[in-house]
């Protein structure tokens, strides 16, 4: 018994952590009727979970102690080797749990390809999302502008993304609003999210996509519907326009900072029907891949180590102007 | 590829592998010379063809490797310890967490588990070698090379950076140019041969091998688990070897199975890995399964609860392994049928799984326990395993899997099956067999400190990953920022994570500490095992297993014998002569040669390829006129070897 204590004591710690904690993480902090539902299914799931390692521990601290090897030892049955009534048990509690589990589950997963149930009627607002290494391109089709690396949202209305790449597998994932979707070149996958709060939410790729995955990320402002609507307009009025020029350096690896357009890149390609659109503009621009270790792509790495720490300067040195 | 980017070149980190690399290399040169071991080396080890020589040289790699790839896992910790830390850049974050990954699980774990099954399981069934020793050889020899090439590659040309999955289009030539890739597919491709291979050899040596007696219901759980490992390594690494062909064709010859160019399909990149890669973790994990269960039931004095539930369960959960792949990608948007198909699928693993646990906290039930080492890392494992368990149950709900997906929340789950399953398993396997590979046992005291290190440190490490994920900390970035809150949890688990690299150096003394003060076994069952592994008179068994083949009467026989007080004791009649296969030199020269038919690919010099593959093919050639049917063991030498009386 004593030998087993710390692990019981993780497996307490656990559970007091998780029930005390949970508030804080944002998978279990939704924002919006998808998020809530994959919170509510986790939080189901996890109660089951600790039911089962309560069980097991339990068990297994009961026969560890009264069967550990010692004077006076009783109850000793080296022939002892099954039951059929134990095990019949245990085969038939599994399958009750898997199946008071599977029930949520797919009635979850296909809530979860539609809009949510609150808002049906609602038309929903599309937006097209398209990852190219490493920043993220949003297309407002019926307001006809564009943003890159920043998402303007009304709020309570369900928003319809069109997923897909450039080039990487990418994985669309705004963890407060719902959870995930690929987005694939040649391929275009839907996701239905919602915001039911004003704010601002982080998202990005959580899908692995090379060497500037980590700063893959976006913004998302959900706003009321008048603030969502004048903010379209003011940049379909005032936004310069997107030309095929400036689209294809877009399509150059790299990280840019948020950028607004008044018209969209529909007009020359949709990467869900021409998946090999982005390599052909780096060809076009005389773009080559570097050999990671190559020197060529060392200097490259050097100098953008260089202009990240200046960056960081500037941005230190601002921060004590204003303090001044 | 220009002469001068041949060699990785500018961090001190490399620099500092390349000097230890040439010492290590002079240093086991001088050695060999000095004290005149090239002649042993040769005969004894290079050329040999015995299975448990063969199963000890699969572990020393294994243990290399785990080093190696530990090295990886803590320079990843150090770099995640605190925000924005400046210890490594992308690239080099990138190609360690790969690295990291396929090391762990080809050249780790599965060369680990396939050296005890190795060492072990011929013994177990009563066996003097395996079905195939020459092919055995080869197993080892294609294992080793491609282990080898994969691992020159942070020295020479640079490592793989795309990530153990590989996914296209990130690995192919245009978002991941140069060898690294090609490191990857090639040192996968030729340890795959041997895998397959191994899985041709062990499946007919226990269907065919086994002692007079032991039918299929008699055998060793172990055997058992080995068996059904070899099913699932014969339908499922065909998969892999076609996948990384196809690969390969695209990345060297411009085909374009799964790129963006030429109506490429990455989806099926992703299918075709996981098809594989599913039952992989299997084969990882169900030879765990068998030795917990020889443990248990060793150490608690008592027959294996529920035998036939355990083998069933086991069948269940293989053929369940080919039926769950696309849990991987459930944010692929294959669909709500597919999703909840696969879900349910994923959930119903968890039902056989689940019964095993029982059947094994049941085999100590009205047991006499004994905690030894072996014992301890046995409990540890269900105490941990389970915790894996259910949050693979978790991430098998599709819905929720999508806020899960791609999170610590995952990494956390993945090691805590794969180190509370299959480390802790080749931990306690090592301890347990040791005596039987070396003659004496590592030091129990020692031992327990290791056990309660890593164990700690494994909790420590990985349990804060768990809410890392739920707080929305993705897998596979190299820094984060102060803002995201994720700075404290990440130092916890650098610590933990530091804490097993001390339980293995620890462990690793104990090896040196015990070669040179233990006491040595004196007879052949160190634990009063159960299994005919432990009836060999001597402590290491004799090159030829055993003197005369057992006859079995039923499950447990070496243990029941014991019992009745009925070991058999032989006398110089029952001795005849014995029939050896050859050592040979083929296999290790045949590797070599898919070192450079692997090296020529890597760089795309296919000269150098076409060179390594007709040398290949001439071993091939050279073996299929070779008539070497072995040699007889003369009775002289047997009964002088078990100083049998006469």
């Amino acid at each position: 018994m004593q030998r087993l204590k710390p692990f019981l004591t993780i497996g307490l710690l656990m559970a007091v952590f998780m029930l005390s904690g949970c508030s804080d993480m944002v998978v279990l902090d939704p924002k919006g009727p998808v998020g809530e539902q994959q919170k509510d299914l986790i939080m189901y799931s996890i109660w089951f979970m600790l039911f089962i390692l309560l069980v097991v521990y339990a068990l297994t601290a009961f026969i560890v102690y009264k069967y550990r090897d010692r004077k006076n030892h009783k109850g000793y049955d080296p022939d002892n080797e099954g039951s059929h009534l134990l095990e019949t048990i245990w085969w038939i509690i599994p399958i009750i749990i898997v199946v008071a589990l599977s029930i949520p589950t797919v009635k979850t997963i296909y809530s979860l390809e539609g809009p949510p149930a609150e808002t049906k009627d609602q038309k929903p607002l599309v937006i097209h999302a398209t990852s190219v290494d490493w920043k993220w391109v949003f297309t407002y089709p019926e307001q006809d502008i564009e943003t890159v690396n920043y998402l303007h949202i009304p709020e309570d209305r369900p928003v319809l993304f069109k997923l897909t790449s450039a080039d990487s597998m990418a994985s669309f994932w705004v963890p407060q609003l719902g959870g995930q979707k690929y987005a694939m070149a040649g391929m275009e996958t839907e996701l239905y999210l919602q915001a039911d709060e004003q704010g601002t939410y982080e998202g990005r790729n959580s899908n692995f996509t090379g060497e500037g995955f980590t700063d893959h990320t976006f913004d998302v402002m959900a706003m009321s519907d008048e603030e969502f609507e004048k903010w379209a307009s003011e940049t379909k009025a005032d936004a310069p326009e997107l030309t095929k020029e400036q689209y294809d350096k877009l399509m150059l690896p790299g990280h840019v900072k948020e950028m607004t357009f008044s018209s969209t890149h529909l007009g020359f390609v949709n990467h869900a029907d021409q998946a090999d659109y982005a390599l052909k503009a780096r060809e076009r621009l005389g773009y080559e891949p570097l050999i990671p270790h190559s020197k060529a792509a060392k200097e490259k790495r050097e100098e953008e180590k260089k202009k990240k720490q200046e960056q960081q300067e500037e941005s230190e040195s601002h921060g004590d102007s204003h303090a001044h | 590829m220009k002469w001068d980017e041949f060699f990785v070149t500018g961090d001190p980190l490399i620099y500092g592998a390349d000097v230890s690399i040439v010492l290590t290399m002079v240093g086991i040169l001088f050695y060999l010379t000095r004290y005149k071991k090239w002649k042993w080396l040769w005969t004894e080890w290079l050329t040999t063809v015995d299975h448990k020589k063969l199963g000890i040289m699969y572990i020393v790699s294994a243990v290399l490797m785990l080093f190696r790839g530990g090295v990886d896992a803590l320079l990843m910790r150090t770099q995640l310890a605190v925000p924005d830390a400046k210890f490594l850049d992308s690239q080099h974050y990138n190609e360690i967490f790969t690295t990291h990954g396929t090391i762990m699980i080809i050249f780790m774990a599965m060369p680990f588990l396939i050296g005890l099954i190795n060492v072990v399981v011929p013994l177990q069934i009563g066996a003097r070698d395996v079905a195939y020793p020459y092919l055995n050889a080869v197993s080892f020899w294609t294992f080793f090379i491609g282990a080898m090439l994969f691992n020159i590659s942070f020295v020479i040309g640079g490592s793989p950076s795309a990530g153990w999955t590989s996914y296209m289009p990130l690995a192919s030539n245009e978002l991941s140019p140069g060898p690294g890739q090609n490191y990857y597919l090639w040192g996968l491709q030729i340890a795959g041969i041997g895998t397959l291979l191994t899985g041709i050899n062990f499946l007919v040596t226990i269907l065919k091998m086994r002692a007079p007696g032991m039918t299929l219901f008699r055998m060793p759980m172990f055997t058992w688990s080995s068996l059904v490992t070899m099913v699932i390594i014969i339908f499922a690494f065909p998969i892999l070897t076609v996948a990384l062909a196809l690969m390969s064709f695209d990345r060297l010859f411009g085909s374009h199975f799964f790129t963006l160019q030429g109506e490429g399909m990455d989806m099926l990149w992703a299918n075709l890995f996981w098809l594989w890669g599913h039952p992989e973790v299997y084969i990882v994990i169900l030879p765990a399964f068998g030795m917990f269960s020889e443990i248990i039931s060793t150490f608690s004095r008592k027959t294996l609860f529920g035998y036939k539930a355990m083998i069933w369960s086991m069948l269940l959960i293989a053929g369940y392994s080919f039926l769950v792949w696309v849990h991987h990608f459930f944010t692929m948007g294959s669909g709500a049928a597919v999703n909840s198909v696969f879900s349910i699928t994923t959930m119903a693993i968890g039902i056989p799984t689940g019964v095993k646990i029982f059947n094994w906290l049941f085999t100590m039930y009205r047991g006499k326990i004994q905690f030894t080492t072996p014992m301890l890392w046995s409990l540890g494992f269900i105490v941990n395993f389970v915790v894996g368990g259910v949050t693979g149950v978790m991430l098998a709900m599709a819905a929720a899997d999508y806020q899960y997906h791609n999170t610590y929340f995952l990494v956390s789950h993945f090691h805590y099956v794969l180190i509370a399953g299959t480390v802790f398993a080749c931990f306690a396997g090592l301890i347990y067999w040791y005596p039987k590979m070396f003659g004496y046992k590592l030091n129990e005291r020692i031992g327990k400190w290791v056990f309660w290190l890593f164990t700690i440190g494994f909790n420590v490490c990985f349990m804060p990953q768990y809410f890392l994920g739920l707080d929305g900390m993705p897998r596979r970035v190299y820094t984060y920022s102060e803002e995201s809150g994720w700075g404290p949890l990440n130092m916890v688990s650098t610590i933990g994570g530091f804490m097993m690299g001390i339980a293995f150096l620890v462990l690793v003394y104990n090896m040196y500490y015990s070669f040179r003060f233990a006491k040595r076994e004196t007879t052949g069952d160190a634990w009063d095992g159960r299994t005919l592994e432990w009836s060999t008179p001597s402590a290491m068994p004799p090159f030829y297993n055993f003197a005369k083949i057992p006859e079995i009467t039923g499950l447990d026989h070496f243990w029941r014998q014991k019992q009745a007080g009925k070991v058999e004791k032989l006398t110089a009649k029952d001795i005849k002569k014995i029939h050896m296969p050859s050592n040979s030199g083929v296999p290790f020269i045949m590797g070599s040669f898919f070192f450079v038919l692997g090296f020529g690919f890597v760089f795309d010099w296919i000269w150098m390829a076409i060179l390594g593959g007709i040398g290949v093919i001439g071993t091939l050639i050279y073996r299929s006129f070779e008539y070497d049917d072995g040699y007889y063991v003369s009775e002289e030498e047997v009964i002088e070897t078990e100083k049998i009386s006469k």
